[in-house]
């Protein structure tokens, strides 16, 4: 029987990431992926004849351009296309449009409120700012702040000289804006609901706080951080959906000679003496390995796939406690045609970017309330996208798919679990709110599917069909991620590793947990450092 | 006329107000303390609400430190610490309640007796490190002095002595939502409900809301009672009172019914400075330093003005969250309440079946309405203190969350008496025949807080506390060090680092800064 | 729908001079100002460069930021925000202020016009209703409007602007002094006239409300064309702007308030405007870090400079010695100046170096080969262009 010197478990855009620089050093890799397709969250599935859905993510902005460049993902087939644009409804009607343009953006803002169309022009410095900061720690190991290693000290230097960069008033604005609610963050700059709507949106995807709950001005930072091309905080599509990225990576692993198993499930990581010598998969079969790399979340990992007595005392605890919530659903639905959509003169930009259907503060606050009383709201926030209309080979010619996230859907109902019959009935809530602002929306539908938290675990892995692989709250970022003393990738199991979301820096197909835990493995190997530095910093 | 000249002048007679004008006046200052009502004490002077009936708007203490209590020589003017703290008490409607104590907890399962334990103990290692810094003044970043970089060095030393272990544990739980801390911890509904409350009362935050709440607790859990509540012997105005004889006594010049209408200003080529106050009867009174005791917003909105200050720290003060949730009832009662279950009521009653109904109320208040279930914290002040009803009669008095200042459609008092009857009707269900004991009903609105204690938006603490509202930037960052942009004013109320609550700290920390 | 109309109003705005100055723009050179369409040039930046020192040119400022400020605390508040005593401003007259962050750093410079003993006008080149409403909280009764899309404006320039308005029948306007605001009969709404501009030269500010503003053209056009008048671009300005030694945004200063990086803005003493600066003011925003500065001395200072040679330094590093081992600053604007007939260009020197020597380190190209070369700098004080018929009343009439 083959011995491979390393098992990545789960084919998701991280695991893939990862393998392949730890093919790159010349090992020997295996990726065990449980479905019989690859990608994880990151795919591209034909679930209706000749639709092809990225049915879990949807749109691209943080893969890092040094590991794009570095694993040759364009060569490999990726090629991402930058939204110009994106629409978003309020409550009554109105829309307010994010054009890619300055002058046109500055002039759409004006007509919602001029005083806000200025302020935008602070709120986009103080983000790069903010995000700029960020940017750095993402390709970096988090230090254990309780270590006195040389390396530990190092990078926590690093950090205090990047915030000791900042001016006396940047820092204190940077300290309260990490802690504080997104609405009330966006209070200090505007005075339009519809605006600050928008960009709170940003606020609660994927995440089991309100607008109005401290650190969502956080999240809003972590889905404003990543860039195309350059353009920070700007979206894009995959060409042939999100599928296409863990396609390119995978073609990546390949090419170094990286192996990858699909309809391998795994059971159990095998561990003998403290040390982790292996997986058993579903159907019973043993596969040894040197070291084990898990790309499933914390909790998955250390609850489901690891008998509770092999681990140290507390680990267990630890998992069970980390907070992996559900709140979020996808609705994916093909259509027979463009859909119109009133209050926008010539459908613009529906072509072009996305659609937001926020509404307001208050109907994503309620939608929030419905969450915590473990049901869902009748007007939920919305985000959505028509990759059709710019990727031809995405539906049928002349038809269209429309991807809908929404934010809130609890993982587990207060009457009960999920059953299809409810299932569809949020479905229908998701189409009943598209069909206010596109009468007629109804009758485009070809086919839909839709996923709560409940098919989203069963499907992906992820637990309570946490998008982020865990909640990106203060007690749970950087070097509390996933657990305090365990941030740098090296699990409580000797020879046993994360590359996860639930590690550092978090949710989002940045490839960022794959190549920071491929580079402490190597370290641990003695091999010599196959992942690039972030090269993106002088901003 | 001839304008009177004091060394400092000090505006508003709240706690914070007198510890100061205390230290300064033992420190030799000629002290002048102006305070606009007729009681000294602020939010815990104590007066009649009905013909023989008194309260105060603060009920109970829980960390008035020992430092201030010897510094000032407290008890000599009659101020008893109280060796023992109140039960807590989270009322269940079937009469089983579990019971928080100084020393442990009880009725619930033996596991969580252990658990709690635990916990208990935890927080309290936690609690004492923090400890040192709410009695010091916050370093300014970049002021680079000595004194600044010790403070930073000496955080930092704190949490390394710790322990690795505990280190990690604390840099973790200080953010985390009191929700998910009780989960990890607990089962008992009952149980989380009523050890969040201490964590959440008095401020805009709810069991979920993650960040601030935690720091809160371990504020509150400093000094002897480690966040446990009493009220001294003889209640809460023998320290009000205390403080205030203590005053007089190092010769400060106390003056009640003295609004203060303006702080007068010297506006000139060397800038802008403080010179003096203007009374509300035209008065003009003089001073080498004038203190505000008062909140922020109105410190520098009403008595500075905006002529006088920068544009960005106005904006700084001016966004600083200081709506009050919190409205406290008072009830005169012909006779001693009688809970179901308890004997004698001298406890702290939480009145919160499990989180979600502090969640909820909380959502409903968010909105500008009042909860459909309130929850609340419940005393009967009077057990202590005789003096505050007629002779076998008494008063209680509840913390009642979540109430908006800014209710939809305003605070009217039809809208007050509605609320009453809902809340009555909540103490019914406990106290089973406690509405037929009602000589009379108050309600304090944070909107009633913020006319007749003239505090911003009726906040306990001035201002939320909250991270972005604490330590360093406490109310903003160029006014952390109680010194103002403007020369020879300093603030010292509870919108100052440390915060709010009968702590005295603020003032004690604002006079060592103009000792120094 | 027609391809026209398609996403009609994600266009830019036009201005009210739009139609006259699309049939003048011979090269469809367009680019954008605060949402406007704005004419980059218009045929040749050269000639129209030339026209705005020689016989005379007009410029379009509808895009400039206009915003009416008015009620009895309008002077405190406005004097709380600028760095200049405008309580000094007399009615009718007009000021150029800047105002800064309570950490002294420049947000933007711009005009206050009195129109009023309680009513003012702020102009600037970037929008500042944020700023404005901020700087406002707290003071009761003052009113701030923004005007920009309703009052047309334009900047009417060069030698013989002054021969054209008296042409065009404006009694008085022979007595209108610098910085001078007057009132003229004009078609409908009547027409303020200001005697300011970004030229360095003899020049005025048209003002007119937007249905009026088509008559004002035709009536310049039709009386100017003895006159050489020529509408001129944002790169004619460009030049004028630095021969008159202005400053402009995102070539000499970053704007504070949209500057991501920490002190890359700059105070108003980095750039050479101490003057602007009036410490006798009891407060003023930035007033307690502006005093800091002018105690430890600005870091750079604003320098204007003659260069040796005829190569422009755009983009120069600025070095301290020959052999450019001493690098003190770096070059902001340069141009070669026709009608100075001088290599000029404006840069940040480090304050400590402004005394040693200066050379620029200059790139340049002949047919796609790069060459370099070290020019030696000198230090001008004055502006490289200021005609002594700038400030003439009345001025010659041509």
């Amino acid at each position: 029987m083959k011995n491979y010197d390393a098992i990545i478990i789960g084919a998701g855009h991280n695991g893939l990431t990862n393998a392949a620089y730890l093919a790159r050093a010349d090992l020997n890799v295996l990726v065990v992926e449980k479905n019989d397709y690859i990608g994880g969250a990151a795919v591209t599935r034909e679930i209706h004849d000749g639709w092809f859905y990225s049915s879990c993510s949807y749109v691209c902005s943080m893969m890092r351009q040094s590991i794009h460049r570095d694993l040759d993902l364009t060569r490999h087939g990726l090629i991402l296309v930058p939204y110009l644009g994106t629409v978003n409804f309020g409550d009554n009607g109105e829309t307010l449009s994010a054009y890619h343009a300055e002058g046109p953006y500055y002039n759409e803002l004006r007509s919602h409120s001029p005083h806000d169309a200025d302020a935008m022009f602070r709120l986009q410095a103080d983000l790069n700012r903010y995000a700029q900061l960020i940017r750095k720690t993402l390709m970096r190991t988090p230090p254990d702040p309780t270590s006195l290693k040389p390396r530990d000290i190092k990078e926590m230097l690093f950090l205090a000289k990047e915030f000791g960069n900042l001016g006396e008033k940047e820092f204190y604005e940077y300290v309260r804006f990490f802690t504080m609610s997104a609405a009330e963050f966006l209070d200090d700059y505007f005075e339009n609901d519809l605006i600050k709507a928008t960009i709170a949106g940003a606020g609660i995807i994927g995440t089991a706080l309100g607008v109005y709950s401290p650190g969502s001005a956080y999240i809003l930072l972590h889905h404003v951080m990543g860039d195309v091309d350059g353009s920070i905080g700007a979206w894009g599509l995959a060409r042939g959906g999100m599928g296409a990225i863990s396609k390119a990576i995978a073609g990546a692993l390949k090419e170094a000679g990286g192996e990858i198993r699909v309809n391998a499930g795994v059971q159990q990581i095998l561990v003998k003496n403290g040390r982790a010598i292996g997986v058993v998969l579903e159907n019973g079969e043993e596969i040894n390995a040197s070291i084990v790399v898990s790309n499933l979340d914390a909790k998955r990992t250390f609850t489901k796939v690891m008998d509770k007595k092999d681990l140290p005392e507390g680990i267990y605890e630890k998992a069970k406690n980390f907070k992996i919530r559900g709140s979020s659903g996808k609705v994916n639905i093909a259509l027979s045609a463009l859909p119109k959509f009133t209050g926008l003169p010539d459908n613009k930009y529906i072509n072009r970017g996305g659609q937001g259907f926020c509404g307001s503060l208050e109907t994503m606050e309620r939608a929030y309330d419905c969450w915590k009383r473990g049901t869902w709201s009748d007007d939920p926030f919305i985000e959505s996208v028509i990759p059709s209309a710019w990727d031809p080979t995405v539906a049928p010619p002349g038809k269209h798919w429309m991807s809908n996230f929404i934010q809130y859907c609890p993982s587990e109902l207060a009457d009960g679990p999920w059953t299809p019959e409810k299932r569809d009935q949020f479905g229908q809530t998701v189409v009943n709110k598209i069909e206010r602002y596109s009468p007629g929306f109804k009758d485009l539908i070809v086919h839909m599917e839709v996923r709560t938290p409940y098919e989203i675990e069963n499907e992906i892995g992820l637990t309570e069909g946490n998008i982020f692989q865990g909640e990106l709250t203060i007690d749970q970022l950087l070097f509390n991620r996933p657990f305090p003393g365990y941030s740098q990738y090296r699990m409580p199991i000797k020879n046993m590793y994360m590359c996860g979301s639930s590690t550092h820096p978090g949710g989002g197909v940045s490839s960022c947990c794959g190549v920071n835990a491929a580079r402490e493995i190597l370290i641990d190997l003695k091999k010599p450092n196959t992942v690039p530095e972030d090269d993106c910093y002088d901003e | 006329m001839n304008v009177q000249h004091f060394d400092t002048i000090i505006v508003g007679g709240g706690h914070n107000g007198l510890v100061c004008a205390n230290y300064l006046g033992k420190a030799g200052q000629k002290v002048l303390l102006l305070e606009a009502s007729e009681h000294l004490g602020g939010l815990a002077a104590t007066r009649e609400f009905y013909p023989g009936f008194k309260a105060s708007v603060a009920h109970a203490i829980n960390q008035f430190p020992e430092k201030i209590v010897s510094d000032l020589n407290l008890t000599k003017f009659g101020y008893k610490q109280c060796t023992e703290s109140m039960k807590n008490i989270a009322l269940n409607l079937k009469g089983d309640h579990v019971v928080v104590t100084q020393d442990g907890i009880s009725g619930v399962p033996d596991k969580e007796v252990g658990q709690y334990d635990l916990y208990i103990a935890s927080l309290k290692r936690f609690a004492k490190a923090l400890q040192p810094f709410w009695m010091k003044t916050m370093p300014r970043m970049g002021g680079n002095t000595l004194a600044e970089i010790l403070t930073f060095a000496q955080i930092g030393l704190k949490l390394k002595l710790l322990g690795k272990k505990d280190m990690r544990e604390l840099l973790r739980v200080v953010s985390l939502p009191a929700r998910d801390l009780m989960d990890e911890n607990f089962d008992s509904e009952l149980l989380k409900a009523t050890l969040s409350w201490d964590a959440l009362i008095g401020s805009t935050q709810a069991p979920r809301s993650p960040n601030n709440s935690i720091l809160t607790l371990l504020y509150r859990m400093t000094g002897m009672h480690h966040g446990q509540y009493m009220i001294p012997e003889g209640g809460i105005k023998t320290l009000i009172d205390a403080l205030t004889n203590a005053a007089i006594d190092v010769g400060v010049d106390i003056r009640c019914d003295s609004k203060v209408n303006k702080i007068s200003i010297k506006a000139d080529m060397d800038g802008v400075r403080a010179k003096g106050v203007v009374l509300k009867n035209g008065e003009e009174v003089t001073g080498d330093r004038i203190i505000s005791a008062l909140d922020p917003k109105q410190t520098f909105f009403d008595l500075v003005g905006v002529e006088h200050l920068e544009i960005e720290f106005m904006n700084r003060i001016n966004r600083l969250r200081t709506d009050g949730y919190v409205a406290k009832l008072h009830l005169a009662l012909s006779d001693i309440p009688n809970f179901n279950g308890i004997d004698i009521p001298n406890n702290r009653f939480i009145i919160a079946p499990n989180m979600d109904a502090i969640e909820f109320a909380w959502d409903d208040a968010k909105y500008g309405q009042c909860p459909e279930k309130p929850v609340m914290e419940v005393i009967v002040p009077s057990l202590n203190n005789s003096a505050l009803a007629p002779q076998g009669q008494h008063v209680l008095s509840a913390n009642v969350m979540y109430v908006p200042y800014r209710k939809k459609g305003g605070w009217s008092e039809e809208a007050k008496s509605i609320f009453i009857k809902k809340l009555l009707t909540t103490l019914d269900q406990y106290a089973p025949d406690l509405s037929e004991k009602v000589i009379h009903a108050e309600l304090l609105t944070p909107a009633d807080l913020e006319r007749d204690w003239r505090v911003t938006g009726g906040h306990w603490h001035h201002a939320e506390l909250a991270l972005d509202q604490m330590l360093m930037m406490r109310p903003t960052y160029e006014a952390a060090q109680y010194q103002t942009p403007v020369d020879d004013l300093y603030i010292c109320g509870a919108g100052c680092h440390p915060g709010g609550g009968l702590m005295g700290a603020a003032g004690h920390n604002a006079a060592k800064v103009i000792l120094k | 729908m027609t391809t026209d109309r398609k996403f009609a109003d994600e266009r830019l705005k036009l201005s009210p001079f739009h139609d006259r100055q699309a049939a003048l723009n011979l090269r469809d050179s367009w680019s954008v100002w605060n949402g406007y369409k704005f004419a980059e040039y218009y045929y040749d930046a050269e000639y129209e460069y030339f026209c705005v020192r020689n016989t005379c040119g007009t410029y379009d400022i509808c895009p400039m930021q206009k915003y009416l400020i008015q009620g009895d605390n309008a002077e405190a508040m406005l004097n709380r925000m600028v760095t200049r005593d405008i309580t000094k401003l007399q009615e009718n007259r007009v000021t150029y202020v800047c105002w800064c962050t309570n950490e002294g750093r420049m947000i933007d410079d711009g005009t206050i016009f009195k129109l009023g003993p309680k009513k003012f006008m702020l102009t600037c080149g970037s929008p500042s209703l944020a700023w404005l409403k901020k700087a406002s909280f707290g003071f009761d009764a003052v009113e701030i409007e923004d005007i920009t899309d309703t009052l047309a404006a334009l900047s009417f320039q060069g030698p013989t602007t002054f021969s054209v308005l008296k042409a065009m029948g404006l009694k008085g306007i022979e007595d209108l002094k610098p910085f001078q605001i007057g009132y003229f009969d004009f078609a409908e709404s009547g027409l303020m006239i200001s005697r300011t501009g970004f030229t360095g030269d003899l020049g005025y500010e048209l003002w007119i409300q937007n249905k009026d503003a088509l008559e004002l053209w035709d009536k310049l056009y039709s009386i100017g064309e003895d006159y050489g008048i020529q509408p001129y671009g944002e790169s004619a300005t460009n030049m004028a702007r630095l021969e008159a030694g202005f400053i402009m945004p995102y070539m000499e200063f970053n704007e504070a308030l949209k500057t991501v990086h920490y002190q890359h803005d700059q105070t108003p003493f980095e750039l050479n405007l101490g003057w602007l600066v009036d410490f006798n003011k009891p407060l003023f925003n930035g007033r307690k870090a502006l005093l800091l500065d002018k105690k430890n001395g600005p870091k750079y200072t604003l320098t204007k400079l003659d260069i040796e040679g005829n190569k422009p330094a755009e983009g120069s590093y600025i070095y301290g010695d020959k052999k450019c081992s001493l690098e003190i600053g770096y070059v902001t604007s340069a141009m070669w100046s026709p009608a100075v007939k001088a290599n000029i260009a404006m840069a940040m020197i480090e304050t400590e170096h402004l005394q040693g020597e200066i050379w620029a380190e200059i790139y340049y190209e002949k047919e796609l080969r790069q060459y370099d070369k070290v020019a030696r700098c000198s230090i001008k004080e004055k502006p490289f262009w200021a005609p002594s018929r700038a400030r003439m009343t009345p001025p010659e009439n041509y």
